[in-house]
């Protein structure tokens, strides 16, 4: 059993489609809507995570993948400039979901994505501005 | 007779290779074991550093005269405006100057990108006069090209600094970074145990003239930084509880390196610039050895709601619960977060001991002492028409 996070990307006309229901019947997937936004008739992004056997996961995303969903892994949609990073510490501020800590020896910063919920507050937070997350 | 030594006899010691140089951060460590007595026969010298968002800071240019020659009555750099009262040629940015059309890009980055090597682009206006004729030039310019570029900072290195917390329903945006609603986090600013005037509470080793490290290369103190206060009460460890004491320092910014110094911005707050500054602290007899060997744990600082006019106290902590990730306030625990890097501090800490070790710097009596008991004046409204 792994879990995995995906970031979900809705064409305009795929909103009357009980995907996630395919997901948990089909393929025994346990999920987690971790974020959406829904803009009915124009597109939905969803926040997922995905817990099952890694091969059902795998075709759990080929399945979505067929019904024009764009389905990435959470962490390709997360983009950090780690080598600017000056180990502040302003983003572990707003991190609430604890993905963005600081190491307690070396106080530098660990950056655990496979935690991120997608807030989004860490990009404003950070004084430096080395965040963008591609979720919409 | 307790051991005292001179600032000479530790300059010999540099010069033969021969002085001992911990980081403040080792010399709290061996002080678990050894006696102030026993520190001052063992260790020569500690250095002290932060890495932190310093406000009042900026840089001094001197651009050069054109042919013919101009008198800069405006001047802009990138669009930032700089001061334009200091002769022809001559101008300060500061590090939170921008233009309000653009307000993520400031004096700051300004530096930064000269310090880079970056081309920028300066824009002048004058009357034009008799000797000054010319009335507009634009032009590029860059680190090579100007003549003086020194950092000139009017504060700096604030002996404590206040903890940050939000107790109102909204989320704010502050120096001290964002600060979430109901308390829902914490944040805290100096270096802890390894911050330069909290090792030297007193100033009896740091004042006017003393060398220091300072974004990379050497440069001096040269008078108290603004909004020195020397009366803030004290703690048993006689360490101020709250921000305190400043510096004014100044050096070369063509010697220093972008490593460490990085401009800034707070969203919907505004610009400022991360100084990296190092001091080092003499130990010349048993009183400095104690007062470099404070730990974490000795030194308190106030917790203040940032959400609330006044920004009353709501509490007093150690750096050591700071560190540890939550703090305790009105019987709630809170997240900390710091807002200034220990790890850049303690590579500072480091560099300095480094060039200390290798004859490359040497430590500097002051050649005259801070004032004592200052306090601040806050300014009084004498007009009717304020809102």
């Amino acid at each position: 059993m792994i879990k995995k996070r995906y970031v979900l990307n809705f064409p305009p006309d795929s909103g009357d489609k009980a995907l996630s229901y395919h997901l948990v019947r089909d393929y025994d997937l346990r999920i987690n809507i971790l974020k959406a936004e829904v803009y009915p008739g124009k597109r939905g992004s969803l926040l997922l995570e995905l817990q099952g056997k890694k091969e059902n996961i795998e075709k759990g995303v080929d399945y979505l993948t067929t019904h024009q969903v764009i389905c990435e892994p959470l962490d390709k949609r997360i983009h950090f400039q780690h080598e600017k990073c000056i180990d502040c510490g302003n983003c572990t501020a707003v991190c609430f979901a604890g993905a963005l800590t600081m190491n307690r020896e070396t106080w530098k910063l660990q950056f655990d994505k496979d935690k991120c919920v997608v807030c989004e507050l860490c990009i404003p937070a950070c004084p430096l501005h080395l965040f963008e997350i591609d979720f919409r | 007779m307790p051991k005292t030594k001179t600032y000479e006899e530790i300059n010999q010691k540099l010069r033969q290779g021969k002085a001992v140089v911990l980081t403040a951060e080792e010399v709290t460590q061996m002080a678990q074991h050894a006696s102030p007595a026993e520190i001052v026969e063992k260790v020569d010298v500690v250095t002290t550093a932060t890495f932190g968002a310093m406000c009042s800071s900026g840089a001094i240019i001197n651009f050069g005269h054109t042919n013919p020659p101009i008198r800069m009555e405006k001047i802009r750099l990138n669009g930032v405006p700089c001061y334009e009262g200091l002769a022809a040629v001559d101008s300060y940015i500061g590090a939170t100057a921008c233009d309000p059309e653009n307000p993520s890009y400031g004096g700051a980055h300004v530096i930064q990108d000269l310090l880079e090597g970056k081309d920028v682009l300066l824009e002048a206006w004058g009357k034009g006069t008799d000797c000054y004729p010319r009335k507009y030039i634009r032009t590029k310019i860059n680190i090579k090209t100007i003549n003086e570029f020194t950092l000139f900072n009017p504060r700096n290195a604030y002996q404590n600094y206040n903890v940050a917390v939000n107790t109102t329903k909204k989320m704010i945006h502050t120096y001290m970074g964002t600060l979430l609603p109901n308390m829902r986090n914490a944040t805290y600013s100096t270096s802890g145990e390894l911050s330069p005037l909290l090792n030297d509470p007193d100033l009896r080793t740091i004042g006017i003239g003393t060398r220091i490290f300072l974004g990379g290369a050497q440069g001096f103190v040269i008078w108290n930084g603004t909004q020195f206060h020397t009366t803030k009460p004290k703690n048993e460890y006689g360490v101020p509880v709250t921000n305190a004491a400043t510096i004014a320092v100044i050096g070369n910014l063509k010697e220093m390196s972008p490593e460490y110094l990085q401009g800034v911005y707070y969203d919907k707050y505004g610009v400022s610039m991360f100084i990296g500054i190092g001091i080092p602290v003499p130990i010349l007899d048993e009183d400095m050895a104690r007062r470099v060997s404070i730990a974490n744990s000795q030194i308190e600082t106030s917790v203040l709601d940032y959400g609330t006019v006044g920004q009353p106290k709501l509490g007093q902590v150690t750096y050591e619960q700071l560190q540890s990730g939550s703090i305790k306030v009105k019987g709630k625990k809170i997240r900390t977060a710091p807002v200034s890097s220990l790890a850049k501090a303690r590579k500072i800490a480091d560099e300095l001991k480094a060039w200390l070790q290798n004859g490359k710097f040497e430590i500097t009596q002051p050649v005259q002492m801070f004032p004592k008991n200052t306090s601040l004046n806050s300014l009084k409204e004498t007009e009717a028409d304020n809102d």
